[in-house]
Parts: C-alpha cells; structure tokens; sequence
C-alpha cells in the first residue's frame, strides 16, 4: 500500500505541497494579522477593491484578445500589448485636439465615443497588418517561430510609436463630466472615472459573449478554435476568420487602451507591457482558449493585486508591500497552474497523448 | 493561395512601391534618415542617411523584379522603375505638408534638415525630379539585380556589402589598424580626409574591386580549401592542427592589446552574451524548453558575486548589511553552485507544465527575482534599487588584476571556451540526444525509457550554470550591480541571438551574439534606433530563414561514412531479449 | 503450456462518460504473433497505451512477467522489456535516422553528463559499441546506408521501418505494433509481415499487433482477440474468428453475418 502511494507521488509533488502549503500557510497568517491589526478600515479596503475591480476590467478586455487568438491560433500574440498600447496613444492626440477646441466640455459624450472609436480603429489596424505581414506566413511553422515574430513585432511597434511621436511621455486632458466622485452609504467613495470603466469594461464583456455564443460569426469562431481543418471542410473561410478574431481582439484592447488612459493619465510607448504580461497571464489563470476564463481571470488578478499586498505582507510586516505586486499576482499563477494545471476554469483545448 | 489569376504588372509594382515608400517615410519620420545622415560611409559622397534609402529603394525594385520573374526582362526592369516612382511621390508628398499640416507638432522629427535631406536641398520641380530620378535610378538598380547572370551577380553584391560594411564599421579598422605597427599608411589612402570620418572614394573602389574579383575567382572552385587538409598524411596533419591551436593562443593573447579597451570591452560584453547563449542553447534549443525567465539565474550569479565580494558592507547609504568581501573566484564558484540550485528550484513547479505555459511561468520568474533583488523589503542584504557597488574584482596573486577590460577579456574568453567545449561534448552524447528526444516529442521520449524528471533538471541546472557564470563575470567586469540590469529584455536578447543564430547550433549561437550584441554596441549612432531595428530584424529572419543563420544542420553535411550494405542477419545484442538491465 | 508473458484482467479505462476499454481481460502467450483487431474506436490503441503507461487504467491490473504496470510511468515499462510503434508515427522528426535509434538504446546506456563532458574510457567504448549496434539494427530493418538522413525526410515506408528498429534497440521482450501496415501497398504489406514473423523466430520477442488488414491478421496471428465499444468479443485462432458470427456483425453491422457466411461457404471462396 505505501508503496503504490508512493510510486503514485513522486519527490517532486511532495516538494511542491511543501512549497504551496508554506505559501498559503503565510498567507493566512499574514491577512489575519493585517485584518487584527485594524490600521485599514472597511474604506480602506472598498477602496483597494473598486481599484482592483477598475484594472482588473482593464486586465480581462485585454486578456480576452490573447485567448481569443490563441484558442484559434495556438500561439501567444506577444505583440497583443501593443494592439492596446497604439489605441491608448492615438486616443490621446484625438482626445487632446478635442479637449483644445472645448469640443470635450461641450459634448462630453460624444467626444468620447469617438476617442474610443478611432482608438479602437488604430489598434484594429495595427492587429491586421499583424496578422497579415507577420503571422500568416508563418502559420504552419513550428511554436518556436511565431513566438519569436510576435516578440519582434512587439519590440518594432513600442520602438515606432515611441521614435515617431519622441520619447516623452504624454498626459491626457482632464475630461471636466469624468472628475470627481459618488459617494455610497455616506462613507464610501468612489471616482467616476472608475465607475465609467467597470460598467464599460462589463458591458463590452456582455456584448463579446453573446457575440461569440450567439452569431453565426461567433460559431465558426469557436469551430475553427476546436479544428481548423474539420471548420474548413464545413465551408468556413478560415482565414476572414481568424481576421475577424484578430478584430475583435484588437478593438476590446483599443477600448481598454483608452480606459487605461482616462484612469492612469500617463502614457507612453511602452505601457503596454506590464499590463499585456499581466492580462497574458489572467487568460492563462482562467484556463487558455476559455472567453468567460479570461474575463473571470483578468478582475481576480486585478483585484488580487489590488488587495494582496496589502493583505498578506502588511501583517508580515514587510516593507513597501505594493512593490511586490507583481510577485504575488506570479507566484498566484504558478500555484494555480501546479495545482490545477489547466487554469481556474479549464482550458478548451485538450491534448491526448499518443 | 491568395492569388491565381496573374497580375498586370503595373499592379504588382503599385502595391511593392507603395510598401516601400511606406517603410521610406516610416524612417524618414522616426528619425533615423536625419540621425543617420551625421555619419559617411563614403566621404562626402555617401551619407548613412542616404544609404538607408536607398537600400529601401533597392529593395523595392529588387522584390518587384523578382515577383514578376516570368515576365519578358524590359517588362521587369520597366516595373521597378515603377516601383521606385511610387516611394518618390509619397516622399515628396510628405516634404509638401509638413508645413501647411504642421505636422512636426505630432511627428517631431518631420524637420527642415530632413527636407533639406529629402530633397537633396532642392526646392520646388526640381526637388521632385530630383526625387523621382533618384527612385526611379535605384529601383531600376534593384530591379536589374535579378536579370544579371548568377556569376556577376554575387561579386557585385558582395563588394557592395563589403564597402558598406567596412565604412560602417571604419572605427573599429581605424582603432585597429593603429594598434598594429606599420599600417598606418593604409589608414591614410582607405579613409579620406574630407568634411568628415568615412571611406574615401579611393578606398570604396579598392575594396569593392578585391571583394568582387576574389567572390568571382571562388565560384570557379568550391571545394577547394577543404580538401588540401584532407590529403595530408596522419603525421602532417596532427602537426598542422597543433599549428592552429598555437596561432590561435597566440592570436587570442594579442587580441586585447589590438583592440584597444573600448573594443576589448566591446567584446566582452559579446562573450557574456555568448555565455548566456550556450546555456540557453541547452535549455530551448536542445531540451526544447522555453524558458523566458532566463534572466533570473545570470542576476541570481551577479548578486552572488556582488554580495560576497563587494567591500561596501556596512549601514550606511549605499552599502549592505553583510559581506564577506571574499576573493572573487570563491564567489565565482559560490555563484555557480547558488545558481545550478536555482536551476533546480525554479524548473521543479514547471516540470509538467506544456510550451506557453512554461514560458509564461519562467518569465514570471524571472520578474519575480528582478522586483525581490530591488525591493526595499530585502535593500539591507541587495541593496535595493541602489544595487551593490565596489564589486569585488579577480585577482592573481599580488601580480595580476582582472580589472581592465584588456584582461577581463581573458576570463571572458576562458570562461567561454570552457562552456563551449562542454555544451559540444555534451551535444553529440547520450544526454544530448536525451535532450533532443525529449524536444521533438516528450511522451514518446519517456517511452523510450528516458526520465523525464532528471533529464529536465539536469537541462535546467546546466543553463542556469553557465548563466550564473556569466552573471558572475558581468558583476565584476562592470563593478557594481543594479537591479534594472536584470530586466525581461535580457532573457529576450539571449533568446533571440540563439535563435537568429540558428537553435541548437553552437557556432550559431556566437554568430548571433556578434549580431546582436556586438553590431549594435559598435554602431553607436544606431543606439537610439536599436530596438526598432532589432524587432524588424527578428520578424524579417522569422519570415525568410527561421532556421537560423548556421542551422544544426550544416553540420551533417560532413557525412560520416555512410553505412555499408549490412546483412539481414539479427543485431547482436538483441541476441537475448528479456535480459535488460530491469534497474529502472 | 506455454506461459503468459503478459496478462490483463478486468481492465478499465474511461474518458469523462466514455468508457473507452471496459473491463477487458486479455492473455497473451510468450513468443506468440497475437493480433488485436476491431472496427475504429473499439479501444484497441487505448489498450496499448494503458499496457505502456502512457494512461492510467481506472481498474483492473496489467501483469508483465510479475510486474503491475498498472501504475508504472513508461520509462519504467520500456525498462522492464516492452517497445511499441506508433498509429501515427512518432519518430523523433529533426533527428536523423541513426540518433532516433541510438534513443531507443537509452535503457541499456549508462553515460552520463559527466563522462560525455570528460569523454571517460567506458563511456567513449559504449557510445562506439551503441553505434554499431544501431548502425546493425539499421541495415536488419533495411535502411542500411540512411542512418544520416533526417527521419522527417524519410519515405513512409521507411519511417515505420526506423520506428520498429527504435523499438527494437530497447532490446523489448514484447513488441507492440500499432497499425504497422497502415497505408501500405499489397507488396510492402507482404515484405512487412514476413519482417514481422521473422522478428519472432529471430529474436523471440512477443508480438502484440494491432492490424485493420485481414490478409496480415490472417497471415501470421496465432491468436486474435476482437474489441468492439472496448470490450471483447470473440477471441481465437484466425480461422475460428473469420466465421464468428459477432465478430462479422461488429464490423458489417447487424444481419449480415449469415450473408457473409454463405458467401464465404461457397466453392469458389474456399480458401487455399
């Protein structure tokens, strides 16, 4: 008997129980003595967690680009980060021209839908000459190639926009009907800008599932992503496709880019990286290939990150605990993927072996 | 297939022009052709700026003639005239609007000095037909490439690339040559005098002339230098190899004093890049695991060597709270062992884990290890963002000290050398094809009896060796260690010079590293356009020669004896199955 | 009596709802030509992997030689004495030819990194005695003289040689072929079968094949279980399955066994 269990775990499974009940074990030590020291109130943490709510509807429209491409083409657009990146930098110039002319005063509305249109046209140029130049051709290729294009391309657009436009950063206008805040039950506060981009960041969420449960369009979507080939045979034009796909993908991140902008101000050429690496690795956390994974994926790690550091270090005492963020929202990841290997929801795509 | 039908060639050079001229006024409005244009290749002949372009329209007519390939010659040179049009008309386009759209308020470099540069200071007519002769000449040029015989045309691309080459990289010959006693007069005929620093006219023909005439005398005779060393007796032959050996030593003993400290330094940066490729060359291009958090154990073997080295220990500013400020090569084997152990640690929770997840999670390791070195929670022992400095330095006795990079340049070299030779051993044995295996196809590899556990270790720990080498050597040669040294970037830059240098292949991987390391350290005008050029290079290799620029497969071209035709009779050591070794 | 170099019993394997092998007990007799066959999707290459390790059966036990490989990874089984070949081939693309079977040597060599580094005596005499052997596996597998060639390059023929001389160079006790066969000619599939009969009065290895080809089951099995839906439904010599009523329903459907038997009664259907 003990020897079938342990020909069942090997040392490495042992080694890594270890690991993630230390983890988790400094976890809940840590939350319980945050929680009992009290220096945060429940402001605090509403706070932290609309915060958290706000990046991370940012992080899931952007992750949903990366699971959509991936589930149909197998591969990590590394440049997907990008695709957000050009529709944040164009919204700025249209939306500074506005906010110059007083256009943006007067009709904040409407200024602001066509800031988001010509972002998300931007970025949905940008994905389809991606596709086109530089990952179609290499679609039968092995992994390893269009990995490393997509890692060019990223290089290449960060290093355009940045060279073309000069290397300073540049700042969004303050939109006069986005300042200032909502305050709930008398006590908790928050900011408009941050309500705008979690109701718009669901509504597109809302939209892009029933777009792909729904439609026609949506349907050879998810047949091309099961198989490529059987989709052809039933007459799917694969390619205008995965096209569409790249759309859909590449219009959310341009949306995304330009709520972003509103909430941060700042931008550049490179603020697509930390968030692209983060929302790659909440469509991985919700399983790969998996749309309601990713949107799911993308607010817990927005959230987490928001909360975590706070919750698990303050009480461990560790200094400046928001410089970890990013090593909680990993170390999330690599728990999550060791002990359930196919992402909080499971990813679509099975691989048999022999 | 995209199209069946063939198109009217006025079309194709249409759409192959407008490309082009797309790519013309993306460097024209980055920058590049203004920035580029303060350097000659040829004196006051041939400016950078001006080269760019027209490599762009040479190109353009060149693609443009080749995509029509069975069309009548007149037809395609006629094309490419048109396809060199096309960039001309959108560039002058451009030198139009700038003012009126006031467009240097979005595109800051849309200056008067590049019109100036566009227009070859014309103004008006003139400046168009200037413009349009140019592209239209260039193209033509391109175009013309693809018509002229096979045995004219390598010589002239090669002398072309040759003078190119040599007047980009004039300050490396310069230095050189005048560290070598007696070439000085070189010096003064190749590189002219005039308003700048460049080829002269004289030296730009000279070379084109060699580079062509010897291009054409070796078409004639391919095999040629192989086979005089094949037809030397056993005897001969041996003490021709110890020659080489010996010339070699010689020669790498006396690079350093020809180099000069800048190129000395240049160099070593390229060797720890070499080092940093060998190890990763094991991991992905052998193992086929692709790790992206490479970058974690080149700083967990810099931090290693900074923290038991550095003499600034103490509780002030700047310093940390303990080190031992031991001898450099204790740290150094201190920090291969740290790092072979990080290798382990780090590839356990990635052992199942399938291609893109481990990349995702290695390079969440990496991340991980760069934000814990600079954080403030752990500034006492790794100082933080403000690094660890007075990094301890390599020392010989009392009498020689590793502290310039004339003498780095030796541990570089050994250090290299040593990774080498160990990454080739191992590449033809038993656990090379193990990797291998477990590449190609993991779950038929474990059914041939490999375990696949030890063997991933075993890649892991190998790589994060020589990384933690490299790590080690990159502290002290630069004498202190800041955590934005140990960005993602890193990890990427290795992953692609092996990759550009063809996977797996151990000379691609120094190819690679003077590609992109060492090209872009001498080319010191391109630092601002590095990136860019280097995301167009990575795409443009991808999509034309994935397989690297010295593939793996080069070599088989040696063939071993092939094998004899072998009777049907049974192999002898299936002889008595059953009987194997039940030790699994 | 001959004994059973392998033994199934009761073996289980499911896929979420899909019970791919069911309760499947099957003997296999040391040194026999033993085929399985059934219609597509009968379980016979989950059988296959279930005896290999690479799936691990819900129930049921797999005894080789007093072994459970029930719960074995499959380095441990292929280290015990069993090889397999591939429906699909699975040869290891970007080697060539020869590395792919210097692979298959990997139970029985013993260097390590190491020793390859340092190019130890032992270690240098096994890598040349490894190389000949595979170089006279190549030439028993007929490929003599392709050992260089990348197995990605290799003719379809040739790639199912080069498989079975990977598995070969294990040095099995028992060899499973999946499909061996497959997408042969008439006159490849002869020269193969005769390769397979030869590869057991040869080297007395145990057979377990998989085979959709009559003429090849027919041709060299002693024995022939048949699956359907994961179970088995008749199992014999070949003559005893050729007439089995279920076992013509499973592959032509339902009523048709009595059409081919009168069929296969007639004078002129007599076989040689």
């Amino acid at each position: 008997m003990l020897r079938r269990l342990m020909e069942r775990f090997t040392l490495t499974d042992i080694f890594m129980w270890v690991v993630g009940g230390s983890i988790v074990t400094l976890v809940v030590v840590g939350s319980y003595a945050t929680l009992s020291q009290g220096t945060y109130t429940a402001r605090h943490w509403f706070d932290f967690l609309v915060f958290g709510l706000a990046q991370g509807s940012v992080y899931a429209l952007i992750a949903l680009g990366y699971t959509l491409v991936y589930g149909i083409l197998r591969m990590i657009n590394f440049a997907h980060s990008e695709v957000f990146m050009s529709g944040a930098y164009i919204g700025f110039f249209v939306i500074t021209a506005m906010s110059g002319s007083g256009f943006l005063d007067e009709n904040p509305l409407v200024a602001l839908l066509a800031v988001f249109l010509v972002a998300m046209i931007t970025s949905v140029t940008i994905a389809v000459l991606l596709e086109r130049i530089a990952y179609r051709p290499l679609r039968r290729s092995p992994r390893l190639v269009p990995l490393i294009t997509a890692i060019g391309a990223s290089f290449f657009l960060q290093e355009a926009f940045r060279t073309l436009f000069g290397s300073a950063s540049k700042g969004y206008p303050d939109v006069p009907a986005l300042q200032g805040t909502w305050t709930l039950q008398g006590e908790f506060i928050i900011q408009k800008i941050q309500v705008l981009v979690i109701v718009a960041g669901a509504l597109m969420m809302f939209f892009l599932y029933m777009f792909v449960m729904r439609t026609k369009t949506g349907k050879a979507m998810r047949a091309v992503s099961e198989d490529k080939d059987v989709a052809a045979l039933m007459g799917i034009d694969v390619d205008a496709i995965i096209v569409r796909t790249f759309v859909i993908g590449a219009a959310l991140a341009g949306a995304a880019g330009v709520l972003y902008s509103l909430m941060f101000r700042l931008i550049n050429a490179y603020i697509g990286f930390i968030p692209g690496i983060k929302a790659f690795t909440a469509a991985v956390l919700g399983g790969i290939g998996n749309i309601p994974g990713a949107m799911l994926g993308g607010l817990f790690l927005g959230i987490f990150e928001s909360v975590g550091p706070i919750l698990f270090l303050d009480g461990l005492g560790v200094a400046a605990p928001y410089q970890l963020k990013d090593v909680i929202a990993f170390t999330m990841l690599v728990l999550v993927l060791i002990f359930r290997p196919t992402g909080i929801l499971g990813e679509r795509l099975a691989t048999a072996k022999a | 297939m995209d199209q069946d039908k063939p198109r009217h060639w006025i079309a194709v050079a249409l759409q192959l022009g407008a490309t082009g001229g797309l790519a013309a006024l993306l460097i024209s409005l980055v920058g590049m052709v203004e920035e580029f244009a303060k350097r000659f290749i040829i004196v006051d002949v041939l400016e950078m700026g001006q080269a760019l372009l027209l490599l762009i329209l040479i190109a353009t007519g060149y693609m443009t003639s080749r995509r029509l390939a069975d069309r009548p010659p007149r037809i395609r040179l006629l094309a490419a005239v048109v396809s060199g049009l096309v960039p001309a008309v959108m560039l002058f386009a451009l030198v139009l609007l700038i003012e009126p759209l006031n467009m240097r308020s979005i595109f800051p470099n849309a200056s008067p000095t590049l019109i100036e540069i566009l227009t070859f200071g014309q103004r008006g007519a003139i400046a168009f037909a200037m413009m349009a002769v140019a592209g239209a000449a260039q193209a033509a040029a391109g175009g013309a490439v693809p018509l002229v015989s096979p045995r004219w045309r390598a010589p002239i691309v090669q002398g072309v690339v040759w003078v190119g080459l040599l007047g980009l990289l004039q300050d490396i010959l310069r230095v050189t040559l005048t560290n070598i006693p007696g070439a000085t007069f070189v010096l003064s005929w190749m590189f002219g005098g005039g308003s700048g620093k460049g080829l002269s006219i004289l030296g730009a023909v000279v070379i084109f002339a060699l580079v062509g005439y010897a291009t054409f005398r070796r078409q004639g005779r391919p095999a040629a230098a192989a086979s005089w060393r094949s037809r030397l007796d056993a005897r001969t032959a041996r003490l021709v190899n110890i020659g080489i050996w010996v010339a070699a030593a010689v020669g790498l003993y006396l690079l350093p004093k020809l180099l000069g400290p800048y190129l000395s330094e240049v160099t070593n940066s390229v060797g720890i890049f070499v080092l940093m490729g060998l190890g990763l060359n094991i991991v992905v291009g052998f193992a086929g695991l692709l790790d992206l958090g490479y970058v974690a154990f080149y700083a967990i073997g810099a931090y290693v060597v900074g923290v038991l080295t550095t003499t600034a220990v103490g509780d002030q500013a700047g310093q940390i709270v303990w080190g031992p400020a031991m001898s450099f090569w204790l740290a150094l084997m201190a920090a291969v062992l740290v790092s072979v152990m990080a290798g382990i640690i780090l590839g356990v929770p990635v052992l199942n884990m399938r291609g893109d997840y481990l990349a995702i999670v290695t390079l969440g390791f990496g991340e991980i290890i760069r934000i814990m070195a600079g954080s403030d929670f752990l500034k006492p022992f790794t100082g933080g963002s403000q690094g660890i400095v007075q990094v301890g330095v390599g020392r010989i006795g009392g009498l020689v000290a590793f502290d310039k990079p004339q003498t780095i340049f030796y541990v570089v070299v050994a250090a290299c050398a040593a990774a080498g030779f160990i990454s080739w051993r191992l590449r033809d044995s038993r656990m090379g094809r193990t990797w291998k295996a477990l590449r190609e196809d993991e779950d038929v590899a474990q059914a041939m009896g490999i375990h696949l556990v030890s063997t991933k270790l075993l890649a892991f720990a190998t790589g994060a060796a020589f990384a933690g080498l490299a790590g080690a050597l990159f502290a002290s040669k630069i004498g202190s260690i800041y955590p934005h040294s140990f960005k993602l970037l890193v990890s990427i830059n290795v992953l692609s010079l092996i990759i550009v240098g063809g996977m797996g292949s151990l000379p691609g991987v120094f190819i690679g590293a003077l590609a992109l390391v060492g090209l872009p350290e001498l080319l010191r005008e391109f630092s601002e356009y590095r990136l860019l050029m280097y995301g167009a290079l990575l795409i443009v290799m991808m999509l034309n020669r994935p397989e690297g620029l010295m593939p793996e497969a080069t070599r088989r071209r040696e063939l071993r004896e092939t094998d004899g035709p072998e009777a049907e009779a049974p192999p002898e050591g299936v002889a008595n199955p059953g009987e194997v070794a039940a030790s699994g | 009596m001959t004994t059973s170099v392998l033994t199934a019993r009761k073996v289980t394997k499911r896929f979420g709802g899909l019970v791919a092998v069911d309760q499947l007990d099957l003997e296999i007799a040391d040194k026999a030509i033993h085929a399985v066959i059934g219609p597509n999707g009968s379980g016979k290459t989950t059988l296959f992997n279930c005896i290999t390790g690479f799936y691990r059966p819900e129930g049921g036990e797999i005894l080789f030689r007093e072994h459970h490989l029930e719960s074995l990874s499959s380095d441990r089984i292929t280290r015990l004495g069993i090889a397999r070949t591939y429906q699909n081939i699975r040869l290891f693309a970007n080697l060539t030819a020869l590395e792919n079977i210097l692979v298959g040597e990997h139970p029985h060599l013993k260097a390590g990194m190491f020793s390859a580094v340092f190019h130890l005596p032992a270690t240098v005499r096994e890598e040349e005695e490894a190389l000949v052997e595979a170089r006279r596996l190549l030439g028993y597998v007929g490929l003599g003289g392709k050992g260089d060639l990348l197995a990605k390059n290799l003719a379809y023929g040739d790639m199912r040689r080069l498989e079975i001389g990977r598995a070969l160079a294990s040095r099995p006790a028992m060899l499973l072929l999946d499909e061996p066969t497959a997408g042969m000619n008439p006159q490849e599939t002869r020269e193969m079968t005769a390769f397979i009969r030869r590869l057991r009065d040869d080297l007395g290895i145990t057979i377990l094949l998989i085979e959709h080809q009559m003429r090849v089951v027919m041709g060299i099995s002693e024995k022939v279980t048949v699956l359907d839906y994961g179970q088995k439904i008749a199992e014999g010599t070949p003559s005893e399955i050729q007439n089995d009523p279920t076992v013509i329903e499973a592959y032509l459907g339902r009523g048709s066994a009595s059409a081919v038997l009168r069929e296969a009664a007639s004078p002129a259907r007599q076989p040689l």
